[in-house]
């Protein structure tokens, strides 16, 4: 039940938006979340709310950091 | 995006960042996490078993359905025996109670059961059934009592008046307290809940580096996001420079939702809790404020909850506490299975001795 996916938003209307994942559709209500999102965008979603927007400059940012402390090239 | 969260994914990244784990652990290193996804991401993408063998990982009190103490299952138990529909996450539905009778069982014998995916499905369910009292099991951590705040704050104000939740929420930060407190357990560094951590952020975590020297890792859970936070927890165990750091920076904002925090604060209230196993610890969990208390199954249908024994033979609560592994507790395997479970541990998939079945064997 813990359980918190990463969704992609198809449209929003009022405080519900319309979420995909994996091809399946669900509404997913917006009244917690701390930012509002838009379409397009990846938001977390736990037991039907959205908790927040998935941030792809800090993904970036991370996986960066993972390459420093490795020395590694990411293709 | 997708290609970027696949990235957390990328096996030849992993194999790297193993190696060097290899290389920089110095003897014993033992972690805990306390998430239930924490534990099957481990469990179900093979992390355990390519780990070194001196990285112990130990799966602590982070499943809801676990850690949801005997007195209060027998109480919702006892509930569903009244005239009432009970809602709950699916995940309740097995979980045994005292004489090993369940939800399911009580369903079987004309108890009205009703599985739902979230609290406001289950709001829905009272708005469909308006000549009946609905209630709800909020279980789970800082992560699901937002989810249910949000549902009870819309059903004052939508003044639905047949809406009960029965609150048996809990909070990790006290929790992994009393973990450090108890003087058996051995810890090397938390890999902390990457979701209780988007609603909480990394501030109630502080304590654990400057009180406790203990190194601690907010994590997200591809592989990719559990092997760095286990190296980042080496590196601070190795330089003596514990410090609790926020690895899952795409979905945890230092400050975490302050958002959901409002709406969980404009509903509950800081209360103590029993944990199965642990017992009770003080303010480590949240009950509905004077605000909510029409809507407060405990007070509105007069519940309390009594003493019931532990389940007999059951070590669940020292699994929780990483005291035993599953595969020591004497029923193990033998009495206790997935489609026989003796505890709420081989019950839940998060459960730890549901993953040690499921992927141990
Ligand atoms: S194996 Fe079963 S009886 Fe033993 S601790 Fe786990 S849930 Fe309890």
């Amino acid at each position: 039940m813990c359980l918190a996916v990463p969704m992609e938003i198809k449209s929003i209307k009022d405080n519900i938006a319309e979420v995909e994942v994996g091809g399946v559709r669900n509404q997913v209500r917006l009244d917690i979340i701390d930012e509002q999102p838009e379409v397009g965008d990846f938001v977390i979603v736990h037991a039907g709310f959205a908790l927040r927007r998935l941030d792809r400059e800090e993904g970036l940012e991370t996986l960066k950091l993972f390459e420093e402390s490795l020395n590694v090239e990411l293709t | 995006m997708l290609n970027l969260l696949n990235k957390f994914k990328d096996p030849e990244l992993c194999r790297n960042i193993l190696r060097q784990i290899e290389a920089e652990v110095n003897g014993q290193f033992k972690f805990m996490e306390v998430c239930g996804t924490h534990t099957v991401a481990i469990f179900q993408s093979g992390l355990r078993s390519l780990l070194p063998e001196n990285i112990i990982h130990l799966s602590g009190p982070g499943c809801p359905v676990c850690v949801t103490h005997e007195s209060e299952v027998a109480a919702y138990l006892e509930l569903a025996e009244k005239d009432v529909i009970i809602t709950t996450f699916g995940d309740l539905m097995r979980v045994p109670g005292p004489d090993r009778k369940n939800l399911k069982n009580a369903q079987a014998e004309g108890a009205r059961v009703k599985v739902v995916y979230s609290a406001f499905d289950a709001l829905k369910v009272a708005m469909e059934n308006p000549q009946d009292k609905v209630v709800f099991l909020g279980i789970g951590f800082e992560t699901t009592a937002p989810t249910v705040a949000a549902t009870l704050k819309i059903a004052k104000e939508q003044k639905i008046n047949n809406f009960y939740v029965l609150s048996f929420h809990k909070l990790v930060p006290p929790a992994l307290k009393v973990l450090l407190e108890d003087q058996d357990t051995e810890i090397d560094g938390f890999l902390l809940p990457g979701h209780v951590s988007t609603i909480i952020g990394l501030k109630p975590y502080l304590f654990l580096a400057s009180e406790y020297q203990m190194p601690a890792v907010i994590s997200g859970f591809e592989p990719l996001d559990i092997l760095q936070a286990i190296l980042l927890m080496i590196r601070q165990k190795n330089s003596g420079q514990p410090e609790v750091v926020n690895n899952y920076k795409r979905a945890v904002a230092d400050n975490g939702n302050p958002r959901a925090r409002q709406v969980m604060d404009e509903v509950f209230e800081i209360t103590d809790a029993s944990w199965r196993g642990i017992g009770t610890i003080p303010q480590s969990g949240l009950g509905l404020n004077e605000d909510y208390e029409q809507l407060d199954g405990f007070k509105a249908l007069d519940i309390t909850l009594r003493d019931v024994p532990p389940i007999p033979g059951c070590r669940c609560g020292d699994v929780l506490k990483g005291k035993i592994r599953p595969d020591e507790c004497p029923l193990f395997k033998k009495a206790c299975t997935p489609a026989s479970p003796v505890g709420p541990c081989m019950v839940s998939t998060e459960g730890s001795c549901a993953a040690y079945f499921k992927y141990m064997v």
